[in-house]
Order: structure tokens, then C-alpha cells, then sequence
């Protein structure tokens, strides 16, 4: 039975990711270069507690704290860690993606195919995560990466960037920051409003010939709104 | 086994060529006809909450699921092969109607020439420029004979688009290079959004002959002459990867289903994975096929007997199923002997220039196949002298609907970071400012690209996966690189501020999407040395036994082929209605 670990959105928009543990400790993420800042209840920002399906509280933090040099927050707009990729990418391991469902995992494998062939090897998502996610905290003890210097981070990352475990983490970090909010990423839709993306709208057919050379950038809505109901993801199917 | 009551015709798969017999054989006569179909059913009303990129255009949730089967790939013979474990170069689809539902619409037609490819090769040019190991052979059908056809497609479909020959009258506004068109098309072009506009304006004043996009997808309310009505399209931008929500976009299941469905003589069974077609062994008569054995979702096995089996799974499958029901004779590509597997081809297809622009495009709205071509570079239509290749193929330029997990982070090649801040900057201001000019050209086909089955991979059932062993040639990669500088060239024009070329082809790449346009395997022909079936489709060595699809192409062209696939459907159903099944034997 593992120990119920939680990710928590500030709801108040670009307040930050922030994880407790069950004693209450709260840890602002990303935070580099900076002392981590006390997320309390007299925090202005709303918080949402969102229990974490796969990752440990270490490993969220790592996997924000990477996600967020990826992607990161800065004066070109709001990163990796506003949007809740990390909440995102949990979702996504512990569901039918994370556990290979869906990919053929017949033997024998060939862990060093040539590009061509795509990824050859057995380990699931799951695993390289695991995996991968050990070598890059255990730099500095168990959360030891996300203490580092952002700078410090980018080296690290750098290191392992031939890795597949970067090339997941970096796609996933692009899935997090753009899908519909349903996923758990994308939250308050930062993402799509970074790139003026409007999200599914139903009918273009009175623009699609108009707005030449000038940007037409209608309210982004998300597939809940569009559809008129709740849509569940592959991540919540049984 | 379980044996189950009797029926006139089985038809192997759900989808387009499927249902389209289905719907011409339930509808001419009175036969009793089943649908075999390995997916669920699937409906318009089943796409509405759809537009959802992550798990739809990501996670490939329309697409055959490879955890149960996949095929297995190498370059050549010498190699190891190894299992696509996640499709990406092509996408099957999976359930009634196939990769027909989630395709983009657009409906060009082969050029004429194409189908008569080897003699007019060697008329023009002479043999010696043949390529070395080729296997390209004339279809043994005219673009004449398909044309009555085609026509038929047009109006089934609801195509949308202008004609560039007119019963031999040239027509301002449409491709001029096409073949006679016996009619126009049933409706006007779709609209164009910005980018595809900037396209046609670029080519119209570079010389070169821009015509819109043939669209599935509808420019205004259509009625077939089925009865079918459905709605024009909206440019939400979901086509490709989707089910069309509203039925703008021509599907099998909102194009022929409906009219199916109204027929008792016709029924889909959903969840049967066919695994064999059975053959009559005794008494010396194994010159006709007597039904199909299946498993269903519970694992149980069944014999579906048949009167005439109707093989139309898709591509790939449809050798495989041969291969495995040991019909026909195995293609050896040491030998050259035995004729089923050969000719195996995939589309040559490229983003050859991506674009970026100091404008905005708004192209979050389009359609698959609203957009504008060229057909300067197609075929023969231009001189071939100073170039080292044969054949061509088109530009495209498409608003088909950019949606951001797969479009984000194209950057001009300057930024040479592929994530952190630099490279996030670089994205945010290239996303809506990007342009892809696509370039689809003809695969010739080659003695050593072929298809048999894989002797170390299975599927969930135990069954042989097939195996492709396929890659590039000389003549692909001249053209690769003739046609990526002509893009680069039309991109140039357009204004762009810089241009990103394609690197070229490399080795053949399974993980680079290039189409869904994989042909050959039982490819038709004039005979039994020469061709797995005739050019109706009809086994050579089975006659109640008949093969639709993209397998039959001898070779790929620069067309989307299911225009082609239609036609060649319409004929054989034709052929059966009007001759088979009064006299039956081999039609000639």
C-alpha cells in the first residue's frame, strides 16, 4: 500500500506547484534559487490538493523541477509548472499509457535498434521514469535535483539528453503544457493562451476565409465546454 | 469450431472498399451478405467528444491497437526485422469504416499515365533509364476504363473541387495536367484559409498551375445520389486522426452505413478478427474458397461458409490473411518466383519546406484537405531532362487545422536548442507563424521491397505478423532532393523569413508519418506470372474469391489512392453483378 502523496495547483493561476507530503509540509516547486516558500493557508492563492496516482513526493518534485528547465517559466510566459505537467505526467503513468497498453511488447526486444526501428527495449514508461528518475535526483540525495541551481539543472539534464528517458520527459512536457485541461495539464489553459491556440472550437466557417496576415484569436474553450459535458480521458479509463 | 449458417458473400473488413461492396451488392441484388469486421462500430455520434488532441492525435485511440498486432519491418533481406511496436509511419485504422473515418478527405486522381507506367517509362525514354531491380509493371486498366468510375466516386462522395479538363476542354482555376473528366465536380472548392491562399497566389506567379484540394470534406450542404445528405463543413480542423462530428467530412459510416443499414439482405458483425479464408481441398476443386474462420472478443473460434469471399482488410492484412490461408504463391525475392507479397510501396511523402512568416496564420481552423496543389512536378508533366529520376509528384499546402502538442516547437534551424528557454521563445513566436509545403510523389516499385510473413513475431492470437522489407532507392532520393529545392524555392517566394528544409529521405523510417498510403502485396495484373489477382480483383487461383484495395496497386502514386480504390471497387461490383454471378468462371 503506498502512502498517499499529493500535488497541489495554486488555483490562483501563476502561483506555482505545490506538493504536501501527509505531515503537512508544504514545498513550493521550482522554486530555484530561492528558499522554498511557506504554502500555508495564509497564503492568498487558492490551493488545490490533488492526490498523486504514481509518482512518490520526490519524484514529483524532480519531475516538476525538470519539466519547469524544459519548459521553463520566464518573461517569454508561463512554464511547465503553471500548467501542472508534473500532475499531468503522473496521470499518464499510472493510467493505460504508463503500463504500456496499448504498444506491442511481444519479445524479443532489441534495446540497441538502430533509430529507424523506434524504441526497441521492454521497459514501460513506468520503468524509464523509475528508472530514470533515480539517476537524475540521486545526483543529491532523493529530491537532491530539484535543490540544485537552475543552471545546475540544465547540466544535469544536458548530460542525459541521448537518454530516453529525456526524450519522454521532454514529450510529455510538451503533452502537459498543451492538452485539454481534462488531462491535468495545461491548467487554466496557460498553454494554449501562450500560443493563442483556442482549444476544440466547433465551428470555424465564418473566419476560416477572413483574417488574413492579422491574428484572430477567439476566447480559448476546453472540450468540457465545446461538448457540453464532461469528457473523461484514456488515463481514467478502467 | 463452431460452424454458422451459410451466406451468398463474405466480406472481409469495415471499410471503405468493404462497405462500398456491401452497399453495391445489397442494393443490386438480393444476396445474402455479411461484414466481417475486427472493431466496434462506430458512428458520427460517436465523434463528438473526439477533438481532443492528446488522446486522439497522440495516443492514436481511432488506430488498430498494435499491443494485439503490428507488422514487423527491415530495409533488405539481410537484416533482422523488428516490430513497429507503435504505428507511426502509417495508421491503420480499426472498427466500422476504418481508416476511412479518421482520414483527410483529399480526393485527387491518378494521372493517366500512371496507370500504363513501365511502356510509357520505356516509349519516352527508353529502357536503359529503367532502375536497376525495378518491378514496375503497366496496371492492365486505363485511366479511360477507371474514368466512369471515378466520376462515380465524385458523386458518392460529394467531391469538392474544379475541374482542369472538362470532356477535353481545359478549365481555367483547375489542374490542367489531370485526365479527362467526363463531369464537374459535384461541388465548389472548400475555403482556403491564409496560408493555403499565400500558396496559390505564390505558384500562380511563378508559372506553375495551383488548383484547390479535391475534398471528401463538404463546401456546402450535399445530397448523393444514394439519397445521403450531409452537411458542409465547419473547419473545427479535426479531420485527420478524427471522426468527423458533424458528417461534413465523407465517411463510411455516414456515406454508406446509412444506406446498409436499411438493407436486411446486408449485416456488420463487429469484434470478428478473421483468421484464415478456408479453401475446398477435396475431390480435386481447389479453385474456389469457401468461407472464413474467425475469432470473436471472447476467443471464440468460428466458420463462416460463403458462397464468395470478398477479402477487403486493409492494405497489409489482406497478404497477410493470404499468406497465412496459403493461398497463392509466396513472392521469393531471391528468385523472383511466386507472385503474392510483391510490389510493396509507400508513398513518397514529405514535409519538404516548413516555412515560418512575420504574419500570423490562424491556423488553428481548416479541414484535411482544404488547400491548394500543384501538379507541375506530377507524373511526366515536366521536362525530365538534367534531372536523374523518374516520375514526380505534387505540392500541397493545406490548412488541415494545426493543433499544439504536435505542432509546438518547430524552430528555424538557427536555434539549434530543442528545449529550455531560448527554444521556448523561438516556438511561442513560430507557432501560428509556420507553413508546411508537403510534397507526395510516386514510389516506383522494386524487386527487393516486398511483404511475407515474419518468422519470430506473433499477434495476440498466435498468428504470423507480415513483414515488410522495404527502402529507398536511387530514383526517391534524386527526386527527394529535386522536389525539396522546388519548395524551397515556392517557400522563398511566399516571403517566408527563413525556411527549413527537408533533410531528405535516409533510410526508410518507421517512425516519420508519411502517409497512410502503403500498396502492393496482391497487386492486379493481366496474369497469374505476373499478378495475385486479376484487374477485377478476382484471385487467379481461387475465382470466388475477390481483393479490393490499396494491395492491388502494382505501384504507389502521387495520388491519395482511395479515389482509385473506389473506382476499382465500382468495377469489380459491377463485374459481379453483371457477369459473375450469372455465369461465373474467371472475368476477363
Amino acid at each position: 500500500m503506498r502512502r498517499r502523496e499529493f500535488l497541489t495547483v495554486a488555483a490562483g493561476g501563476l502561483g506555482g506547484v505545490v506538493v504536501y507530503s501527509l505531515d503537512g509540509k508544504a514545498l513550493l516547486l521550482g522554486a530555484q534559487g530561492k528558499a522554498p516558500e511557506k504554502a500555508n493557508g495564509k497564503s492568498k492563492d487558492k490551493v488545490v490538493r490533488i492526490p498523486l496516482r504514481f509518482f512518490t513526493e520526490q519524484e514529483a518534485v524532480v519531475v516538476a523541477a525538470a519539466a519547469g528547465r524544459i519548459f521553463p517559466s520566464d518573461e517569454s510566459g508561463p512554464g511547465a509548472k503553471e500548467a501542472g505537467v508534473a500532475i499531468y505526467i503522473d496521470r499518464q503513468l499510472a493510467g493505460p499509457y504508463g503500463l504500456d497498453a496499448h504498444r506491442y511488447t511481444q519479445g524479443p526486444f532489441e534495446e540497441n535498434a538502430a533509430a529507424e526501428f523506434g524504441y526497441q527495449g521492454a521497459a514501460t514508461p513506468r520503468e524509464i521514469y523509475r528508472a530514470g528518475l533515480k539517476e537524475l535526483a540521486g545526483l543529491k540525495g532523493p529530491a537532491g535535483f530539484a535543490r540544485l541551481s537552475a543552471s545546475e539543472q540544465d547540466d544535469a539534464l544536458r548530460k542525459i539528453e541521448a537518454s530516453n528517458f529525456f526524450a519522454l520527459l521532454r514529450q510529455h512536457t510538451i503533452e502537459g503544457m498543451f492538452c485539454d485541461p481534462l488531462h491535468g495539464g495545461n491548467v487554466d489553459m496557460v498553454g494554449w493562451q501562450l500560443i493563442g491556440y483556442p482549444g476544440p472550437r466547433m465551428n470555424n466557417a465564418e473566419d476560416i476565409d477572413k483574417h488574413y496576415g492579422e491574428a484572430f484569436r477567439p476566447k480559448a474553450i476546453r472540450l468540457g465546454e465545446a461538448a457540453g459535458h464532461a469528457v473523461r480521458g484514456s488515463e481514467d479509463e478502467k | 469450431m463452431k460452424t454458422l449458417p451459410r451466406v451468398d458473400v463474405v466480406i472481409v473488413g469495415g471499410g471503405w472498399s468493404g462497405l462500398l461492396m456491401a452497399k453495391e451488392l445489397g442494393t443490386r441484388t438480393a444476396l445474402s451478405i455479411l461484414v466481417l469486421e475486427r472493431g466496434a462500430a462506430q458512428s458520427t455520434e460517436s465523434y463528438a467528444d473526439d477533438m481532443d488532441e492528446l488522446d486522439y492525435g497522440v495516443r492514436l485511440k481511432m488506430m488498430q491497437d498494435a499491443s494485439g498486432e503490428t507488422v514487423t519491418f527491415r530495409h533488405n533481406a539481410g537484416e533482422r526485422a523488428l516490430p513497429i511496436r507503435q504505428f507511426a509511419n502509417f495508421l491503420p485504422g480499426t472498427g466500422v469504416g476504418g481508416a476511412g473515418e479518421h482520414w483527410n478527405g483529399l480526393c485527387p486522381r491518378n494521372v493517366p499515365d500512371f496507370f500504363a507506367v513501365l511502356t510509357r517509362t520505356k516509349e519516352k525514354y527508353g529502357a536503359k533509364w529503367l532502375p536497376e531491380n525495378h518491378a514496375m509493371q503497366d496496371w492492365g486498366i486505363t485511366y479511360d476504363d477507371l474514368e466512369p468510375h471515378y466520376t462515380r466516386v465524385d458523386r458518392l462522395l460529394g467531391l469538392c473541387g474544379k475541374a482542369g479538363n472538362l470532356r477535353g476542354q481545359k478549365m481555367e482555376g483547375g489542374n490542367p495536367f489531370e485526365g479527362r473528366r467526363s463531369e464537374e465536380y459535384p461541388n465548389p472548392p472548400t475555403k482556403h484559409g491564409y496560408y493555403a491562399s499565400l500558396f496559390r497566389e505564390t505558384c500562380a506567379g511563378l508559372g506553375y498551375h495551383p488548383y484547390p484540394m479535391p475534398s471528401a470534406g463538404l463546401s456546402r450542404t450535399y445530397t448523393n445520389p444514394d439519397g445521403i445528405t450531409r452537411p458542409g463543413c465547419v473547419y473545427c480542423g479535426y479531420c485527420e486522426r478524427y471522426g468527423c462530428m458533424i458528417g461534413a467530412k465523407a465517411q463510411p459510416t455516414n456515406t454508406l452505413l446509412p444506406v446498409i443499414e436499411k438493407k436486411k439482405n446486408v449485416a456488420i458483425r463487429t469484434g470478428a478478427t478473421v483468421r484464415r479464408i478456408m479453401r475446398a481441398m477435396k475431390n480435386g476443386d481447389a479453385a474456389r474458397v469457401t468461407g472464413v474462420s474467425y475469432i470473436d472478443g471472447k476467443g471464440e473460434e468460428y466458420f463462416q461458409p460463403a458462397g464468395m469471399v470478398v477479402l477487403a482488410s486493409w492494405i497489409l492484412n489482406n497478404t497477410r490473411l493470404l499468406l497465412l490461408s496459403g493461398i497463392g504463391e509466396p513472392y521469393d525475392a531471391a528468385t523472383g518466383r511466386g507472385t503474392l507479397g510483391r510490389n510493396l510501396t509507400h508513398q513518397v511523402h514529405f514535409g519538404a519546406a516548413t516555412a515560418f512568416f512575420d504574419k500570423p496564420m490562424n491556423r488553428f481552423m481548416g479541414a484535411g484537405a482544404a488547400g491548394t496543389m500543384t501538379a507541375d512536378f506530377d507524373g511526366d508533366n515536366f521536362d525530365h531532362s538534367g534531372v536523374k529520376f523518374l516520375r514526380g509528384g505534387v505540392f500541397q499546402a493545406l490548412n488541415t487545422g494545426a493543433h499544439p502538442i504536435g505542432e509546438f516547437g518547430a524552430v528555424p534551424g538557427p536555434v539549434k536548442a530543442w528545449w529550455g528557454g531560448e527554444w521556448k521563445k523561438a516556438a511561442i513566436e513560430t507557432f501560428d507563424r509556420t507553413g508546411r509545403i508537403i510534397f507526395s510523389g510516386e514510389h516506383l516499385s522494386y524487386q527487393g521491397n516486398f511483404l511475407d510473413l515474419d518468422p519470430v513475431y506473433k499477434d495476440r492470437n498466435g498468428d504470423a505478423l507480415v513483414r515488410m522489407t522495404l527502402d529507398w532507392h536511387a530514383n526517391e532520393h534524386a527526386m527527394t532532393e529535386f522536389m525539396t529545392g522546388k519548395a524551397a524555392e515556392i517557400a522563398r517566394a511566399m516571403n517566408a523569413t527563413h525556411v527549413n528544409v527537408f533533410p531528405g529521405l535516409g533510410r526508410y523510417d518507421t517512425q516519420r508519418y508519411q502517409s497512410t498510403h502503403v500498396q502492393g502485396g496482391t497487386i492486379l495484373g493481366t496474369s497469374p506470372e505476373n499478378s495475385v489477382v486479376n484487374t477485377y480483383g478476382q484471385h487467379w487461383d481461387a475465382e470466388n474469391l475477390f481483393v479490393l484495395g490499396g494491395s492491388l496497386f502494382p505501384s504507389a502514386g502521387a495520388a491519395n489512392p482511395t479515389p482509385t480504390i473506389l473506382a476499382l471497387t465500382y468495377r469489380t461490383a459491377d463485374a459481379l453483378v453483371e457477369k459473375y454471378l450469372k455465369s461465373g468462371g474467371r472475368l476477363e
